[in-house]
Protein backbone atom coordinates (compact mmCIF):
# COMPACT_ATOMS: atom_id res chain seq x y z
CA UNK A 1 0.00 0.00 0.00
CA UNK A 2 0.97 3.34 -0.93
CA UNK A 3 2.94 5.63 2.04
CA UNK A 4 0.23 7.85 4.12
CA UNK A 5 1.04 10.73 5.37
CA UNK A 6 -0.60 13.06 8.72
CA UNK A 7 0.12 16.11 8.58
CA UNK A 8 -0.74 18.85 11.71
CA UNK A 9 -0.06 22.88 10.86
CA UNK A 10 -2.53 25.21 12.38
CA UNK A 11 -4.79 26.81 9.37
CA UNK A 12 -4.26 30.43 10.72
CA UNK A 13 -1.84 32.06 12.76
CA UNK A 14 -0.53 35.66 13.43
CA UNK A 15 2.39 37.24 12.38
CA UNK A 16 5.48 36.60 14.44
CA UNK A 17 3.89 33.61 16.66
CA UNK A 18 5.61 30.68 17.49
CA UNK A 19 3.76 27.75 15.74
CA UNK A 20 4.29 23.71 16.39
CA UNK A 21 4.09 21.73 13.10
CA UNK A 22 3.63 17.99 13.65
CA UNK A 23 4.22 15.19 10.77
CA UNK A 24 3.72 11.37 10.91
CA UNK A 25 4.64 9.04 7.94
CA UNK A 26 3.73 4.77 7.61
CA UNK A 27 7.29 3.40 7.21
CA UNK A 28 8.56 0.20 8.12
CA UNK A 29 12.26 1.40 8.97
CA UNK A 30 13.50 -1.84 8.74
CA UNK A 31 17.27 -1.57 10.04
CA UNK A 32 18.85 -4.24 7.81
CA UNK A 33 20.59 -5.95 11.11
CA UNK A 34 17.77 -8.21 11.46
CA UNK A 35 17.93 -11.82 10.10
CA UNK A 36 14.68 -13.82 9.01
CA UNK A 37 13.81 -17.75 10.14
CA UNK A 38 16.41 -18.89 8.27
CA UNK A 39 19.12 -16.58 8.96
CA UNK A 40 19.10 -14.17 5.84
CA UNK A 41 19.60 -10.21 6.53
CA UNK A 42 16.68 -8.53 6.21
CA UNK A 43 17.74 -5.51 3.37
CA UNK A 44 17.45 -2.30 5.36
CA UNK A 45 14.65 -0.11 3.92
CA UNK A 46 14.30 3.36 5.96
CA UNK A 47 13.68 7.22 5.19
CA UNK A 48 17.25 8.84 5.11
CA UNK A 49 16.10 12.60 4.15
CA UNK A 50 12.86 14.72 5.89
CA UNK A 51 12.69 18.34 4.36
CA UNK A 52 9.97 21.16 5.68
CA UNK A 53 10.00 23.87 2.91
CA UNK A 54 7.84 27.37 3.87
CA UNK A 55 7.03 28.80 0.51
CA UNK A 56 9.79 26.97 -1.46
CA UNK A 57 12.43 27.76 1.33
CA UNK A 58 13.61 24.84 3.75
CA UNK A 59 13.45 25.79 6.93
CA UNK A 60 13.65 22.21 9.03
CA UNK A 61 15.68 19.52 7.34
CA UNK A 62 16.51 15.67 9.19
CA UNK A 63 18.37 12.76 8.51
CA UNK A 64 16.85 9.89 9.57
CA UNK A 65 19.10 6.65 10.81
CA UNK A 66 18.37 2.90 11.06
CA UNK A 67 17.56 3.21 14.92
CA UNK A 68 14.41 5.43 14.18
CA UNK A 69 11.54 3.58 15.41
CA UNK A 70 8.75 2.75 12.76
CA UNK A 71 6.29 5.35 11.41
CA UNK A 72 8.52 8.49 12.32
CA UNK A 73 6.79 11.27 14.29
CA UNK A 74 8.73 14.50 13.41
CA UNK A 75 7.42 17.67 15.36
CA UNK A 76 9.40 21.22 15.29
CA UNK A 77 8.70 24.80 15.59
CA UNK A 78 8.58 27.48 12.80
CA UNK A 79 7.94 31.39 13.10
CA UNK A 80 4.66 32.02 11.05
CA UNK A 81 6.09 34.93 8.44
CA UNK A 82 3.85 35.09 6.14
CA UNK A 83 0.47 33.31 4.41
CA UNK A 84 1.76 30.32 1.93
CA UNK A 85 2.10 26.91 1.59
CA UNK A 86 4.25 24.42 3.88
CA UNK A 87 5.75 21.60 2.52
CA UNK A 88 6.69 17.97 3.00
CA UNK A 89 9.08 15.78 1.69
CA UNK A 90 10.37 12.41 2.54
CA UNK A 91 12.77 10.29 0.67
CA UNK A 92 14.14 7.26 1.66
CA UNK A 93 15.97 3.64 0.64
CA UNK A 94 14.46 1.84 -2.66
CA UNK A 95 13.49 5.09 -4.00
CA UNK A 96 11.32 6.19 -1.33
CA UNK A 97 9.46 9.12 -1.66
CA UNK A 98 6.25 11.24 -0.65
CA UNK A 99 4.93 14.66 -0.44
CA UNK A 100 2.62 16.80 1.75
CA UNK A 101 1.95 20.03 2.10
CA UNK A 102 -0.32 22.28 3.93
CA UNK A 103 -1.62 26.07 3.60
CA UNK A 104 -1.64 28.53 6.31
CA UNK A 105 -2.91 31.91 6.45
CA UNK A 106 -1.07 34.80 8.38
CA UNK A 107 -2.48 37.79 9.74
CA UNK B 1 -0.29 -29.04 64.31
CA UNK B 2 2.93 -26.77 63.84
CA UNK B 3 2.70 -23.28 63.74
CA UNK B 4 4.23 -23.22 60.26
CA UNK B 5 1.51 -25.87 58.52
CA UNK B 6 -0.70 -22.90 60.56
CA UNK B 7 0.92 -20.17 58.38
CA UNK B 8 0.99 -22.06 55.12
CA UNK B 9 -2.92 -22.94 55.76
CA UNK B 10 -3.84 -19.72 56.47
CA UNK B 11 -2.19 -18.04 53.48
CA UNK B 12 -3.74 -20.66 50.87
CA UNK B 13 -7.29 -20.05 52.60
CA UNK B 14 -6.68 -16.15 51.86
CA UNK B 15 -5.33 -17.07 48.01
CA UNK B 16 -8.13 -18.82 47.64
CA UNK B 17 -10.56 -16.32 48.87
CA UNK B 18 -8.91 -13.64 46.83
CA UNK B 19 -8.83 -15.55 43.54
CA UNK B 20 -11.54 -15.72 40.73
CA UNK B 21 -13.57 -12.42 41.89
CA UNK B 22 -14.60 -10.60 38.94
CA UNK B 23 -13.61 -6.95 38.78
CA UNK B 24 -16.88 -4.52 40.24
CA UNK B 25 -18.12 -2.90 37.79
CA UNK B 26 -17.66 0.48 39.23
CA UNK B 27 -13.53 -0.41 39.47
CA UNK B 28 -13.20 -1.07 35.95
CA UNK B 29 -10.92 1.02 34.15
CA UNK B 30 -9.27 1.32 30.61
CA UNK B 31 -5.43 0.99 30.06
CA UNK B 32 -5.52 4.30 29.11
CA UNK B 33 -6.24 5.39 32.61
CA UNK B 34 -2.32 3.73 33.21
CA UNK B 35 -0.36 5.20 30.53
CA UNK B 36 2.07 7.63 30.68
CA UNK B 37 0.96 11.42 29.51
CA UNK B 38 2.71 10.91 26.53
CA UNK B 39 1.53 7.87 25.00
CA UNK B 40 -2.35 9.40 26.55
CA UNK B 41 -1.10 12.51 24.09
CA UNK B 42 -0.64 10.26 20.88
CA UNK B 43 -3.56 8.21 21.34
CA UNK B 44 -5.75 11.44 22.16
CA UNK B 45 -4.08 13.17 18.46
CA UNK B 46 -5.70 11.88 15.48
CA UNK B 47 -2.45 13.11 13.77
CA UNK B 48 0.00 12.02 15.71
CA UNK B 49 -1.75 8.88 16.60
CA UNK B 50 0.16 5.94 14.16
CA UNK B 51 -2.81 3.56 14.21
CA UNK B 52 -3.98 6.87 11.85
CA UNK B 53 -2.50 5.84 9.27
CA UNK B 54 -3.77 2.01 9.15
CA UNK B 55 -7.51 4.32 9.52
CA UNK B 56 -6.41 5.75 6.15
CA UNK B 57 -5.66 2.71 4.41
CA UNK B 58 -8.90 1.16 5.88
CA UNK B 59 -11.46 4.22 4.64
CA UNK B 60 -9.54 3.46 0.77
CA UNK B 61 -10.44 -0.51 0.91
CA UNK B 62 -14.03 0.39 2.20
CA UNK B 63 -14.52 2.57 -0.94
CA UNK B 64 -12.04 -0.12 -3.39
CA UNK B 65 -13.83 -2.76 -5.84
CA UNK B 66 -12.93 -6.01 -4.93
CA UNK B 67 -14.02 -9.49 -6.27
CA UNK B 68 -16.16 -11.19 -8.92
CA UNK B 69 -18.83 -9.31 -7.65
CA UNK B 70 -16.97 -6.02 -8.63
CA UNK B 71 -18.48 -4.47 -5.30
CA UNK B 72 -16.93 -2.46 -2.90
CA UNK B 73 -17.70 -2.47 1.04
CA UNK B 74 -19.66 1.15 -0.13
CA UNK B 75 -21.56 -0.36 -2.85
CA UNK B 76 -23.72 -2.02 0.48
CA UNK B 77 -23.16 -0.22 3.17
CA UNK B 78 -22.88 3.53 2.29
CA UNK B 79 -21.57 6.08 4.52
CA UNK B 80 -19.45 3.55 7.18
CA UNK B 81 -19.94 6.88 9.47
CA UNK B 82 -23.38 6.07 9.76
CA UNK B 83 -23.92 2.41 8.64
CA UNK B 84 -21.16 1.42 10.98
CA UNK B 85 -21.75 3.14 14.13
CA UNK B 86 -21.97 0.80 16.89
CA UNK B 87 -21.02 -2.02 14.85
CA UNK B 88 -17.63 -2.94 16.98
CA UNK B 89 -19.11 -2.28 19.93
CA UNK B 90 -21.38 -5.62 19.54
CA UNK B 91 -19.02 -8.54 18.03
CA UNK B 92 -18.14 -10.74 18.78
CA UNK B 93 -21.62 -11.41 17.26
CA UNK B 94 -23.32 -15.34 16.45
CA UNK B 95 -23.28 -16.10 12.64
CA UNK B 96 -25.34 -18.89 10.88
CA UNK B 97 -22.33 -20.10 8.67
CA UNK B 98 -20.09 -20.39 10.90
CA UNK B 99 -22.34 -22.10 13.57
CA UNK B 100 -20.69 -20.09 16.38
CA UNK B 101 -19.64 -16.60 17.27
CA UNK B 102 -17.67 -14.71 14.85
CA UNK B 103 -14.97 -11.18 15.78
CA UNK B 104 -15.18 -8.31 13.53
CA UNK B 105 -12.32 -9.56 11.75
CA UNK B 106 -13.84 -12.53 10.89
CA UNK B 107 -17.00 -11.10 9.67
CA UNK B 108 -15.25 -8.68 7.43
CA UNK B 109 -13.98 -11.96 5.78
CA UNK B 110 -16.87 -13.33 5.45
CA UNK B 111 -18.61 -10.29 4.00
CA UNK B 112 -15.35 -10.47 1.14
CA UNK B 113 -15.83 -14.15 0.83
CA UNK B 114 -19.71 -14.57 0.37
CA UNK B 115 -21.15 -11.03 -0.55
CA UNK B 116 -18.19 -9.68 -2.88
CA UNK B 117 -16.37 -12.92 -3.99
CA UNK B 118 -13.59 -12.13 -3.33
CA UNK B 119 -10.54 -13.45 -1.40
CA UNK B 120 -10.25 -13.05 2.15
CA UNK B 121 -7.45 -11.39 3.89
CA UNK B 122 -4.82 -12.76 5.86
CA UNK B 123 -4.65 -12.45 9.49
CA UNK B 124 -2.96 -9.71 10.80
CA UNK B 125 -2.76 -8.33 7.32
CA UNK B 126 -2.27 -4.36 6.51
CA UNK B 127 -5.44 -4.73 4.69
CA UNK B 128 -7.48 -6.54 7.59
CA UNK B 129 -6.36 -4.23 10.17
CA UNK B 130 -6.25 -1.44 8.12
CA UNK B 131 -10.33 -2.01 7.38
CA UNK B 132 -10.96 -3.06 11.19
CA UNK B 133 -9.48 -0.12 12.17
CA UNK B 134 -11.53 1.88 9.96
CA UNK B 135 -14.64 0.37 10.97
CA UNK B 136 -13.86 0.08 14.56
CA UNK B 137 -13.38 3.85 15.09
CA UNK B 138 -17.25 4.15 13.47
CA UNK B 139 -17.87 3.00 17.05
CA UNK B 140 -15.15 5.56 19.00
CA UNK B 141 -17.16 6.60 22.26
CA UNK B 142 -19.71 3.75 21.99
CA UNK B 143 -20.48 1.67 25.11
CA UNK B 144 -19.45 -1.85 24.26
CA UNK B 145 -22.74 -3.83 24.28
CA UNK B 146 -22.57 -7.37 23.84
CA UNK B 147 -25.70 -9.25 21.85
CA UNK B 148 -28.26 -10.58 24.54
CA UNK B 149 -28.10 -13.65 22.16
CA UNK B 150 -28.69 -16.97 24.05
CA UNK B 151 -27.11 -18.56 21.23
CA UNK B 152 -23.68 -16.96 22.40
CA UNK B 153 -24.00 -18.25 25.93
CA UNK B 154 -22.25 -21.81 26.16
CA UNK B 155 -19.40 -20.25 24.13
CA UNK B 156 -19.41 -17.21 26.42
CA UNK B 157 -19.12 -19.74 29.25
CA UNK B 158 -16.00 -21.86 27.58
CA UNK B 159 -14.74 -18.05 26.85
CA UNK B 160 -14.84 -17.41 30.82
CA UNK B 161 -13.31 -20.93 31.75
CA UNK B 162 -10.54 -19.96 29.29
CA UNK B 163 -9.74 -16.98 31.15
CA UNK B 164 -10.01 -18.62 34.83
CA UNK B 165 -8.32 -22.14 33.87
CA UNK B 166 -4.65 -22.56 34.53
CA UNK B 167 -2.59 -22.86 31.78
CA UNK B 168 1.03 -23.49 30.13
CA UNK B 169 4.23 -24.06 32.00
CA UNK B 170 4.11 -21.61 35.05
CA UNK B 171 0.45 -22.79 35.63
CA UNK B 172 -1.12 -19.21 35.69
CA UNK B 173 -4.71 -18.30 34.69
CA UNK B 174 -5.19 -14.99 32.80
CA UNK B 175 -7.67 -13.90 35.69
CA UNK B 176 -4.67 -14.28 38.44
CA UNK B 177 -3.03 -11.30 36.57
CA UNK B 178 -6.11 -9.67 35.51
CA UNK B 179 -8.97 -9.93 37.82
CA UNK B 180 -6.41 -10.53 41.23
CA UNK B 181 -3.46 -8.26 40.97
CA UNK B 182 -4.38 -5.15 38.26
CA UNK B 183 -2.61 -1.93 39.02
CA UNK B 184 0.35 -3.69 40.82
CA UNK B 185 3.69 -3.82 39.49
CA UNK B 186 5.02 -6.68 36.23
CA UNK B 187 8.70 -5.59 36.66
CA UNK B 188 8.09 -1.98 35.36
CA UNK B 189 4.89 -2.09 34.01
CA UNK B 190 1.65 -1.48 35.45
CA UNK B 191 -0.94 -5.21 35.34
CA UNK B 192 -3.77 -3.66 33.19
CA UNK B 193 -7.59 -5.24 33.83
CA UNK B 194 -7.20 -6.15 29.97
CA UNK B 195 -10.23 -4.72 28.71
CA UNK B 196 -10.38 -4.47 25.05
CA UNK B 197 -11.70 -1.12 24.42
CA UNK B 198 -9.16 -0.18 21.43
CA UNK B 199 -8.36 -2.73 19.02
CA UNK B 200 -7.00 -3.13 16.38
CA UNK B 201 -4.36 -1.23 18.89
CA UNK B 202 -1.12 0.62 17.43
CA UNK B 203 1.62 -1.13 20.30
CA UNK B 204 4.80 0.38 20.54
CA UNK B 205 6.24 -2.71 21.23
CA UNK B 206 5.35 -4.11 18.18
CA UNK B 207 5.68 -1.32 16.24
CA UNK B 208 2.61 -2.01 14.33
CA UNK B 209 -1.24 -2.36 14.54
CA UNK B 210 -1.83 -5.51 15.82
CA UNK B 211 -4.94 -7.14 16.58
CA UNK B 212 -6.94 -8.80 20.02
CA UNK B 213 -6.27 -12.00 18.55
CA UNK B 214 -2.64 -11.19 18.47
CA UNK B 215 -2.58 -9.31 21.79
CA UNK B 216 -3.85 -12.92 23.28
CA UNK B 217 -1.50 -15.12 21.51
CA UNK B 218 1.21 -13.20 22.98
CA UNK B 219 0.12 -13.37 27.04
CA UNK B 220 -0.62 -16.96 26.00
CA UNK B 221 3.73 -17.33 24.91
CA UNK B 222 4.12 -14.93 28.57
CA UNK B 223 2.42 -17.66 30.69
CA UNK B 224 4.73 -20.26 28.31
CA UNK B 225 1.52 -21.91 27.25
CA UNK B 226 0.96 -22.71 23.49
CA UNK B 227 -1.11 -19.91 21.63
CA UNK B 228 -4.16 -21.14 19.85
CA UNK B 229 -3.76 -20.10 16.00
CA UNK B 230 -5.00 -17.23 14.49
CA UNK B 231 -9.10 -17.82 14.36
CA UNK B 232 -9.20 -20.50 16.70
CA UNK B 233 -12.67 -21.24 18.26
CA UNK B 234 -11.04 -20.63 21.47
CA UNK B 235 -9.54 -17.21 20.92
CA UNK B 236 -13.04 -15.78 19.85
CA UNK B 237 -14.56 -16.97 22.98
CA UNK B 238 -11.72 -15.18 24.95
CA UNK B 239 -12.66 -12.36 22.93
CA UNK B 240 -16.37 -12.69 23.53
CA UNK B 241 -15.91 -13.33 27.63
CA UNK B 242 -13.45 -10.10 27.88
CA UNK B 243 -16.15 -7.71 25.61
CA UNK B 244 -18.57 -9.08 28.04
CA UNK B 245 -16.33 -8.13 30.81
CA UNK B 246 -15.98 -4.70 29.43
CA UNK B 247 -19.76 -4.28 28.81
CA UNK B 248 -20.79 -0.43 28.74
CA UNK B 249 -17.06 0.53 28.66
CA UNK B 250 -16.38 3.23 26.00
CA UNK B 251 -14.68 2.04 22.66
CA UNK B 252 -11.47 4.23 21.90
CA UNK B 253 -10.28 2.43 18.88
CA UNK B 254 -7.65 3.10 17.32
CA UNK B 255 -5.98 2.82 21.10
CA UNK B 256 -2.03 3.21 21.28
CA UNK B 257 -0.49 0.79 24.22
CA UNK B 258 3.04 1.19 25.50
Amino acid sequence: MAARALVNVPKTAKRGEIIEIKTLISHVMETGFRHDSVGTVIPRDIITDFTCTYNGTEIFGATLYPAIAANPFITFHTLATESGTIAFKWTGDNGFAAEASANIAVE
Amino acid sequence: MSRIGCIVITLLSLAHAASAAEIPLEQRRSTYVDMSADNKAMQDDDTSNPAMLSVLDGEALWDAKAGASGKSCADCHGDAKTSMKGTAARYPAFDNSARGPVDLEQRINLSRTQDQKAEAFKFESKELLGLTAFIAMQSRGTPIAPPNDPRLKPFLDKGRALFTARQGQINMSCAQCHDDNWGKHLAGSIVPQAHPTGYPIYRLEWQSLGSLQRRLRNCMIGMRAEPYPYGAPENIEMELYLMWRARGMKIETPGVRP
